[in-house]
């Protein structure tokens, strides 16, 4: 059978973009239905504080206004999130009642006719709170001192211990141990464009529709339903365009049900827009966590054993992926390497704080970032190359498929490859020489390496596949890419299928009507899991259209075969092309016995293991002793995704996830005070990297099927932000050595570096 | 207090739209809301993303920090009007056909910038390019392929100018 890829592994350009250059895309707050009301949210000043009063009546006499609504009013259940098995979870309240727990908790929601008169009001509502003493420090909140939630009689909201092989063992026979206590710093995901959420309750018809800026619109529909007591096939949620997630925009959000309550009171539809000030502390945070490591190790840096001990600050309430994050860190602590025996624990611990949850990588790159920073401290223990030391633990090819201690599994890989290629790519023998001469000189050079395995892909996704009498197909997915481009991947794998162009294949996905489960984008999942259910529906379609064809034909369906948009009978000149096969489909009588009109079928890909894309990075930066300044001179990477749909999409993905984890690196952060009040108020000072400071990165390639899917694709929404922030840090650090200095903490922002330099300085 | 409202004329994408908006309403919002121009997006409302970047009399503004009344008697050019209905902008081609745009929220505000740049700077090297971009943050793409599409578009402009 014609099994040809034409359009598979194709750079295409997107189907998604002459909209989107034209400024014809529809983002939620480009939503604008006759009658819509907007909503303001009044939210916490303080880190933690007891609610005495709300007093809205000026709010409720101002312009505009048509509601003013705090907890007593609507008495709505906290927000629907489930957490792993033994966790203490505190669901989010949808408006606080009695206490705040964090700066920017919504409090109250002010319904007016415009957003102005809305803000106008909101500013009106007088809240009088009681201060609490807040915890923010989330080893002082281990103590328990001061409760987040008393309820709960802890701080912590789930503990996680593994022990695999003989740790004290091999403590015990180490030829050396290398201490170190690493910290990962609270960022914020900063998609450009914030949430947002518009509902419409159609009250004649018990019908509630949400357009929502999420990633996941079938989670949101299922949370609505639990919140709201309504059937979940009388909502619809819609994604529409959605300018970028990162994973913030997996959590069902307090405003998100607030919205489609006020529209179902109200009868009118109603909006609110986050704006970036409040997206700054009510949009969910990441990373947030640190570690205390030992690590054994033999005279050559093999690696024996890891001691770890994680504590996570999630903030202060459970959201939808609040728990699973520091928990998957513990399961993929290891990595790519070889190690054997492993004690690690997590805490996660509840602080007065803006909740985290997944953000791109989400668990992985944390994990990722502790054991690259280990492998260079052990390398400069041991004086020894740090690539050395790296293709010395990697785990060899003939590992897979593997079983981390930790309990992780690999599918296919050749780690030791990716790293040869990178180095060879990179020309590290040079660099280092490079390195030496110009130290000579007095300029400091940085040589940053990283090597890296995703473990993703996960549950399972429903596609149907329709081919309509004129030939063109449409596909409806459960996934619900947000700037991916997602629709052009699942649109390639479609039309290799069915032998119709991808520009004749429209993607319809981020809407619950289009399939009835879905579990979005998030994971580096869409194309691997998404596409594989395009597969199998398309496949299912492509054989009926076989059959019809072989009855028109007048063949056997065995000698019919599938080439470049045609059905031809092998080795004679008879064809019909599929245009005249999916007319024919619609017509009861031109088909053959036993088959009922039409064209569209339904498939399914549930994921019995994860993927493990990997790779390795390498980072060259400049270090200006006199200014601490930073310069990325050059950025390397090599990445195995597997199968790859279409390339430019790919490139793509490592290239922004690259930068992201710069950010990460040398720039971002969350900082609070410790009464728990935010520094960050505004981007300005939220330093995203911009043009001028991010890299051109120089991207090379390995592929290693995956044998756990039907398109051998492993998946790369993540892997740059992995691989990529322990790189960017570790060549910073490798400049500083001269210095004696062997770790700092992220972001290495000038200020950091250089007084690291001079106190080095002072000691040296 | 009722809201003080002015009414104003201007030319939108050339044609002439008399207008009546509150006073304290940014140009951003009475392009999108009044005038229902939803290309022009707003991604930090402070005048530090460039998301919102239109032309006023043909040179980049950020719309989020100017008052639609300060645009009275001016014209003011969105993305919409680049291009036509049948073709693409050379500008915007080019970011389709490298990959220069992911979400594609801040890819408005970038084209604007991008076609006034090439005007100027009809054959400019890396390093002015991504210097023309410092007012503008883009969070998907990581700037590499904007780079690249720039780069082109100013290839596909050239032979034009003769
Ligand atoms: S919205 Fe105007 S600069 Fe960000
Ligand atoms: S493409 Fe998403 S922010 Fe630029």
């Amino acid at each position: 059978m014609g099994e040809g890829t034409v359009w598979t592994g194709r750079r295409m350009p997107r189907l998604e973009d002459p909209k989107l250059v034209r400024g014809r895309g529809a983002f939620v707050d480009d939503l604008m239905p006759e009658g819509t009301l907007h909503v303001a949210v009044v939210r916490s000043p303080h880190a933690h504080a007891r609610i005495l009063r709300i007093e809205a009546a000026r709010a409720r006499g101002a312009p505009g206004v048509v509601a003013v609504v705090t907890a007593d009013d609507l008495s709505l259940p906290p927000v629907p999130a489930e957490g792993l098995r033994g966790a203490k979870l505190a669901p989010h309240p949808t408006l606080a009642r009695g206490v705040v727990r964090y700066v920017g908790e919504p409090v109250a929601a002010v319904v007016a006719a415009s957003r102005a008169q809305a803000e106008d009001a909101a500013a009106l509502v007088e809240v009088a709170y009681e201060p609490l003493e807040a915890v923010t420090d989330p080893q002082e909140a281990l103590h328990d001192r001061v409760l987040v939630h008393p309820e709960l009689r802890t701080n912590v909201a789930y503990r996680r211990q593994v022990r695999a092989g003989d740790p004290d063992g091999a403590f015990a026979q180490a030829y050396r141990v290398v201490r170190a206590t690493i910290r990962q710093q609270r960022v914020a995901a900063i998609p450009m464009e914030t949430r947002g959420v518009l509902a419409s309750w159609d009250g004649a018809l018990g019908l509630l529709t949400v357009w929502s800026s999420t990633q996941v619109p079938h989670d949101l529909r299922d949370a609505l339903a639990d919140a709201l007591g309504l059937e979940a096939n009388r909502i619809r949620v819609v994604a529409p365009d959605v300018g970028g997630g990162f994973g913030a925009k997996l959590n069902t959000y307090p405003e998100e049900v607030l919205v489609a309550e006020l529209s179902r009171r109200l009868g009118r539809p109603v909006k609110w827009v986050e704006s970036r000030r409040e997206n700054l502390v009510a949009t969910a945070q990441g990373r947030s966590q640190a570690g205390e490591f030992e690590v054994a190790c033999d005279p050559r840096g093999r690696i024996l054993a890891i001691r770890a001990r994680l504590v996570a600050d999630i903030g202060a309430y459970t959201l939808a992926t609040t728990v699973d994050i520091p928990a998957l860190t513990v399961r993929v602590l290891t990595g790519p390497y070889a190690i054997d025996h492993v004690q690690a624990e997590v805490a996660e611990v509840y602080t007065h704080k803006t909740p985290t949850g997944a953000y791109r990588g989400a668990g992985r790159p944390e994990a990722t970032f502790y054991l690259e920073r280990l492998v260079d401290l052990v390398a400069a223990e041991l004086r020894l190359d740090a690539a050395v030391v790296r293709r010395r633990n990697l785990l060899p090819k003939s590992a897979f498929p593997y079983r981390s201690p930790t309990g992780a599994r690999y599918d296919s890989g050749d780690y030791r490859k990716a790293l040869r290629v990178l180095l060879d790519r990179a020309g590290y023998r040079e660099l280092r020489r490079q390195q030496a001469q110009l130290r000579a000189q007095g300029r400091y050079l940085g040589i940053g390496l990283s090597c890296y395995v995703e473990v993703c892909t996960f549950g399972w996704e429903t596609a149907r596949v329709r081919v309509a009498p004129d030939g063109s197909a449409v596909v409806f997915t459960g996934t619900s890419p947000h700037g991916q481009g997602g629709a052009t991947g699942l649109a390639q794998v479609a039309a290799d299928r069915l032998g119709i162009p991808p520009d004749r294949v429209q993607v319809v996905h981020g809407d619950t009507l289009a399939v009835a489960s879905g579990m979005g984008t998030a994971g580096s999942r869409t194309l691997v899991v998404g596409g594989s259910a395009v597969l199998r529906a398309a496949d299912k379609v492509r054989r009926k259209m076989q059959r019809i064809a072989a009855h028109l034909l007048e063949a056997s369906v065995r000698d019919v075969e599938l080439r470049d948009g045609v059905f031809a009978v092998r080795g004679s000149e008879r064809t019909v092309t599929v245009a005249a096969v999916a007319e024919a489909a619609y017509q009861a009588s031109r088909l053959p016995e036993g088959l009922t009109p039409g064209l569209e079928e339904e498939g399914t890909f549930v994921v019995e293991q994860a993927t493990a894309p990997f790779g390795a990075h390498l980072c060259v930066v400049e270090v200006d002793p006199e200014t601490g300044e930073v310069d990325v001179l050059r950025y390397v990477s090599v990445d195995d995704c597997g199968v790859v749909v279409n390339p430019l999409l790919v490139e793509g993905q490592i290239q922004g996830g690259v930068v992201q984890a710069m950010g990460q690196a040398l720039l971002e952060e969350v900082a609070y005070d410790p009464a728990g009040q935010p520094l960050v108020a505004t981007l300005a000072d939220y330093p995203v990297p911009r043009a001028v400071h991010a890299p051109a990165i120089e991207m090379h390639r390995t592929v290693t099927p995956s044998p756990t899917n039907p398109l051998g694709a492993k998946g790369v929404g993540e892997a740059g932000t992995i691989g990529a922030t322990p790189a960017f840090a570790n060549a910073v650090l490798d400049a500083l050595r001269t210095f004696g200095v062997l770790h700092l903490d992220t972001p290495l922002r000038p200020e950091r570096v250089w007084r690291a330099i001079r106190e080095g300085r002072a000691w040296g | 207090m009722r809201e003080p409202v002015r009414t104003i004329q201007l030319s939108v994408n050339g044609q002439a739209s008399t207008v009546t908006v509150p006073v304290r309403k940014t140009l951003a919002d009475v392009l999108r809301e009044e005038l229902r121009l939803t290309g022009t997006h707003v991604g930090c409302e402070q005048g530090v993303c460039g998301a919102c970047t239109v032309w006023l009399d043909g040179e980049p503004v950020r719309s989020c920090l100017l008052l639609a009344v300060q645009a009275e008697g001016h014209q003011v050019t969105t993305v919409e009007a680049l291009g036509t209905a049948d073709h693409l902008h050379p500008v915007q081609q080019a970011f389709w056909e490298n990959h220069g745009l992911q979400c594609g929220f801040c890819t408005p505000g970038i084209l604007m910038t991008v076609v006034a740049f090439l005007r100027e700077h009809p054959a400019p090297s890396r390093e002015e390019i991504r210097e023309a971009l410092a007012g503008h943050l883009c969070r998907c793409t990581g700037y590499q392929n904007i780079v690249r599409a720039v780069e082109d578009a100013a290839r596909r402009l050239r032979p034009a100018r003769g």
